[in-house]
């Protein structure tokens, strides 16, 4: 399934990354903890959190990661946002709770790994 | 730096600095990228330096990360003058961390740096003195074989 696939399906907010929407995703991975994506992560995965501050966009970028969902409804941050339009990163958003995000996308038959 | 350096840059890091947090990381991807590296040693040596200089600025008074390219390998030694580990063995094992509450509460403090540095790199050496600081040395093969 493509990013914009996902985003129609699930009415996701995209606050950066409009260019980036036909990359594929491949699993996702959920975690607040920076180091514990850049151990686990992997490419092409969504990565839902909800960390807002830029260096996020680092860990999304170094594990060349799908995209950033940020859960509950977080923003952005300024910078985040400036940050990740130079190194085009995508982040999206939604009101869901990680869990309830998570489980429609395994519905969509995203699966972890 | 031996002879056939083709490359060698300083990065000084500041403690206590997170505004500019993982600055230097994105200069040394940039930098190896540009010097037509393949994309998995690139994002190693990135991600590696990354947890380095975070844990300059998390735990260190002030540090740098030295940036070297030679035929065949990246050379990265992370330097700081800060109050050291006193059981490397403990600071190296997943899950421990000095982090404080503040700096939990933006996702750093997995204690999982050590760890992942020790991940990415082909060769790892850390060396410390309590109450003077902290050096690593991580080396990336470029040839694609990793040991
Ligand atoms: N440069 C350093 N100077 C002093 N202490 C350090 C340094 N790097 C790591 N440490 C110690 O080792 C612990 C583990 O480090 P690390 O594996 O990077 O995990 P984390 O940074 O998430 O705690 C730190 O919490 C800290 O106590
Ligand atoms: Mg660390």
């Amino acid at each position: 399934m493509t990013l914009a696939k996902l985003i129609e399906q699930l009415d996701l907010k995209v606050y950066t990354g409009r260019n980036e929407l036909t990359r594929p995703i491949s699993g996702g991975y959920a975690s607040d903890l920076l180091s514990d994506v850049l151990a686990h992560g992997q490419k092409d995965q969504l990565w839902v959190t909800l960390q807002i501050h830029p260096n996020i966009i680092a860990v999304a970028a170094f594990k060349e990661l799908a995209a950033i969902v940020l859960v509950n409804g977080r923003e952005p941050a300024a910078e985040t946002v400036e940050l990740a339009r130079k190194e085009r990163v995508s982040i999206i958003g939604t009101p869901l709770t990680a869990f309830e995000f998570v489980g429609r996308v395994y519905g969509l038959g995203i699966q972890g790994t | 730096m031996t002879k056939d350096t083709v490359f060698r840059q300083e990065f000084p890091v500041k403690g206590g600095d997170f505004s500019r947090a993982g600055e230097v990381s994105w200069e040394i991807k940039n930098l190896l990228k540009e010097l037509g590296l393949s994309t998995p040693v690139v994002l190693r040596a990135a991600i590696a330096s990354y947890e380095a200089e975070l844990n300059i600025i998390m735990y260190a008074w002030e540090g740098r990360l030295v940036l070297s390219v030679t035929p065949g390998r990246v050379h990265v030694v992370v330097e700081d003058s800060g109050p050291g580990i006193e059981d490397i063995e403990l600071a190296m094992t997943e899950g421990y961390s000095t982090a404080t509450l503040e700096m939990r509460e933006l996702g750093f403090g997995a204690g999982m740096g050590l760890a992942n540095i020790k991940k990415n790199t082909d060769a790892f050496l850390i060396t410390s003195e309590v109450g003077r600081g902290t050096r690593l040395e991580l080396t990336f093969l470029t040839n694609g074989q990793r040991p």
